[in-house]
């Protein structure tokens, strides 16, 4: 209630009362009516200061704040690291009828580091939440710092709508939005690696909206510079384009569930194939073309009740299919040698991952893709490594997790490696630490 | 196919954004994170209010994921009523964020911790990971004190007038009924419960902690070594080393925890287990008046 008001009101109605009484010669009884106004009025003001204080007005409503280091935004650290066997020489790897690019190739036999994360975040203010991430890996011998992550996303435009800015991993695929420590594997999906040189993110913008539905509805759109691999080349404007839709929710209160539709799309890009330690004067393979990608994916977890503290299941599919069309080139083939490409890829892998006691999980997890890829000049294609001479590549993984706590887990997996012709045992051995801020526990 | 593609992307955008208006829901939606909170708020609230809590007295808090259904629902809700002191960190942050919210965000009105509300036990002295998992604001697990429940229900009875003004003399009234009703319920359990004063108990982890500290028990030992670790053997022989020096009454147990340590425990040292649910069942209809009062019954069963 507006005090000023009220006070005028009742200052009003005195003065009336008065006016009212003016022929009356008692001023005893006028006094006391003024007085009895006086104690309405106190008790007024005394109730509305209750009353706002009460309700907190448009003031904070915390009384103890509980925010990460007061003011300093939630800093944690990821400490990584991998002792890995191979029975082939890993130099050897590759995956007949995928050219590899990004990040594709195997981690170094023996002890080596795998990537050590930083993570800052917080809320910015009322209406802002930004991320950074900074990974650092060694790759022949030279320490790489790489920007993961550099994002900003609205809180507070309310109807569901959510937008993202900056660089972020594209929400194409369920996996690509995870952290790669937050994996259930040591090593990314065949698909993700063939296709996407591991993980794919890039600098733009997202959209997303959750609809206001029952079940969980989220639809959203990207638009990405498309200078990142799989995309690439000096692109202006939005280069590459992600649409995606998400649907899920639970049966009962056992079980969850969700089930995602993506779309990627890239006109006139360069992508060069040949990742880490491949520059210099070796023949590079160029694709310069129009590229589309279409994602499916599905998850479903168990608990028993739904409580995830001691056993849980996860189960977990996704299948990529990828057309490019254009023309490949080998770069700094002399004479330069190129041919039309016409491509279409195509992986799955499915997982499941059983969590038996507080501190053990043990998976399975089975991959396999597919190619057909034509162009006038065969030749081109073979020396790019995009002819599969008709082998499929597979994989068959099995790991065992101990994790004593959310910020500790020590790793033991085996994979069965048919990537190409000659089968290959891989086994890993890995750590990963988190130091810092508490984990986010995403489905 | 491929150049319909881009156009149609925006002009499906551009159309929902234009179209797109926030559906008006005739209840106030409010989205509890833990079923204490929802019974509290639905004691203050009525039928004028849409409740969802995000889990169940059969599910650790803690150990939430911000799964698809809770985000849909964080997405609709007007007001959120949870804990705090750290308890659904893993979870709500990224809840938050993802449900595009404005109304739930922390700082407005429709954001209501209870534990900034009541006093804290176990505030931690020194923060250090290797000391479990613990929470720098205290033992979040304030609900299982009676007249925390009080503390918080005033606070709540103002932020639901604040949220929703045109019903905040019904929100004050029901509040009024419910502090009598509570007040005399405390007073009767304290009463029933007086006999406990004193008596040594065990715990397997400290969830009890305000439950304890009210009826005035005292905890000889835990048998987490550390918070959110499960015991060792060896560490399950030290506490029963320690019960031999100082005999406790019983082994006190959370309804969502593995009870393997607890009845080794009990086997080796005969003391009775007395598993108490963790809050209140909500989704079974239960009131919190019926769950303190199973639990202050289930308390006095072994001293009989």
């Amino acid at each position: 209630m507006n005090i000023t008001f009220v006070r005028t009101a009742l200052a009003c109605a005195a003065i009336l009362d008065i006016a009212v009484a003016r022929g009356a010669a008692d001023i005893d009884a006028l006094n006391k009516k003024l007085d009895d106004y006086e104690q309405r009025i106190e008790s007024l003001e005394r109730k509305d200061a209750e009353s706002s204080r009460a309700t907190g007005g448009a003031v904070d409503y915390s009384r103890r704040k509980t925010t990460n280091n007061l003011f300093n935004p939630a800093i944690s650290v990821i400490l990584d690291g991998v002792y890995a066997n191979y029975k082939n020489e890993p130099d050897d790897y590759r995956i007949p009828g995928f050219a590899l690019g990004g990040e594709a190739e195997l981690a170094s036999e023996g002890f080596s580091l795998g990537h050590s994360e930083i993570v800052f975040s917080n809320n910015i203010d009322d209406k802002f939440y930004g991320q950074f991430t900074l990974a650092i890996a060694e790759h022949d011998n030279e320490l790489e710092v790489e920007l993961e992550e550099a994002f900003f996303e609205t809180l507070a435009l309310g109807g569901g709508f959510s937008i993202r800015g900056g660089r972020f991993y594209s929400a194409l695929g369920y996996l690509n939005q995870i952290h790669e420590h937050a994996w259930d594997f040591k090593d990314a999906p065949l698909v993700y690696r063939a296709l996407f040189g591991n993980q794919y993110f890039d600098d733009g913008l997202r959209v997303s909206v959750i609809l206001p539905t029952a079940v969980f509805l989220e639809i959203g759109a990207e638009a990405l510079t498309g200078r990142k691999f799989p995309a690439g080349g000096e692109q202006d404007g939005v280069g590459s384009w992600v649409a995606y839709s998400n649907i899920g929710g639970d049966i009962g209160v056992s079980h969850s569930w969700q089930a995602g539709l993506s779309y990627w799309a890239a006109d006139k890009i360069e992508r060069e194939y040949g990742g880490h330690g491949h520059e210099g004067a070796v023949e590079v393979p160029q694709f310069a073309g129009d590229s589309r990608t279409v994602g499916l994916n599905a998850i479903y977890k168990w608990a028993p009740a739904g409580n995830y503290r001691e056993r849980n299941l996860k189960l977990q599919f996704e299948y990529f299919n990828r057309e490019d069309e254009g023309n490949l080139t080998l770069l700094n083939s002399d004479p330069l040698e190129s041919s039309t490409l016409d491509s279409q890829q195509d992986g799955w892998y499915a997982q499941a991952i059983w969590q038996f006691a507080r501190s053990w999980r043990t998976g399975l997890r089975y991959d396999r893709l597919d190619s057909d890829n034509k162009g006038s000049d065969t030749d081109v294609l073979d020396e790019a490594g995009l002819l599969s001479y008709g082998h499929t590549p597979e994989r068959a993984s099995v790991m065992a997790e101990w994790v004593p706590s959310e910020y500790s887990r020590i790793r033991l997996q085996y994979n069965r490696d048919d990537s190409y012709q000659v089968s290959d045992d891989q086994v890993y051995l890995q750590y990963t630490f988190s130091i810092g801020s508490h984990g986010a526990h995403a489905f | 196919m491929r150049m319909l593609f881009r156009p149609g992307l925006f002009v499906g955008l551009v159309t929902l954004l234009c179209t797109y208006s926030g559906t008006t829901w005739a209840a106030l939606s409010v989205f509890a994170c833990e079923p204490e909170w929802a019974a509290l708020v639905e004691e203050l609230g009525g039928d004028r209010l849409e409740i969802y809590s995000a889990t169940t007295a059969q599910q650790d808090p803690h150990q939430i994921q911000a799964r698809p259904s809770l985000i849909a629902k964080a997405r609709k809700a007007d007001l959120l009523v949870c804990t705090g002191a750290e308890l659904e960190i893993g979870w709500l942050p990224l809840l938050l964020r993802k449900a595009g919210n404005a109304r739930i965000q922390v700082g407005q009105a429709g954001h209501f911790l209870a534990a900034e509300y009541t006093d804290m036990l176990e505030v931690p002295d020194k923060l250090d990971r290797s000391l479990g998992d613990i929470h720098a604001s205290g033992n979040p697990h304030v609900h299982t004190d009676p007249r925390n429940i009080l503390r918080v229900a005033d606070p709540l009875t103002q932020r639901l007038k604040a949220v929703d003004p045109d019903h905040a003399d019904d929100y004050q009234q029901r509040y009024q009924a419910f502090k009598a009703k509570w007040q005399d319920a405390i007073d009767d359990w304290s009463q029933r419960a007086a006999v406990v004063e004193g008596k040594n108990i065990v715990v397997h982890h400290d969830y009890w902690s305000y439950f304890t500290h009210w009826l005035g028990l005292n905890k000889v030992a835990t048998l987490e070594p550390v918070v959110g670790v499960s015991p060792s053997t060896r560490h399950l022989a030290q506490v029963k080393q320690l019960l031999e020096k100082q005999p406790a009454v019983m082994i006190v147990d959370t309804s969502y925890m593995n009870d393997r340590p607890v009845m080794w425990l009990s086997e080796q040292t005969g003391l009775p287990v007395v598993t108490l649910p963790a809050t209140v069942d909500y989704h079974g209809g239960e009131t919190l008046l019926q769950w303190f009062e199973r639990l202050v019954v289930r308390m006095l069963e072994p001293l009989k």
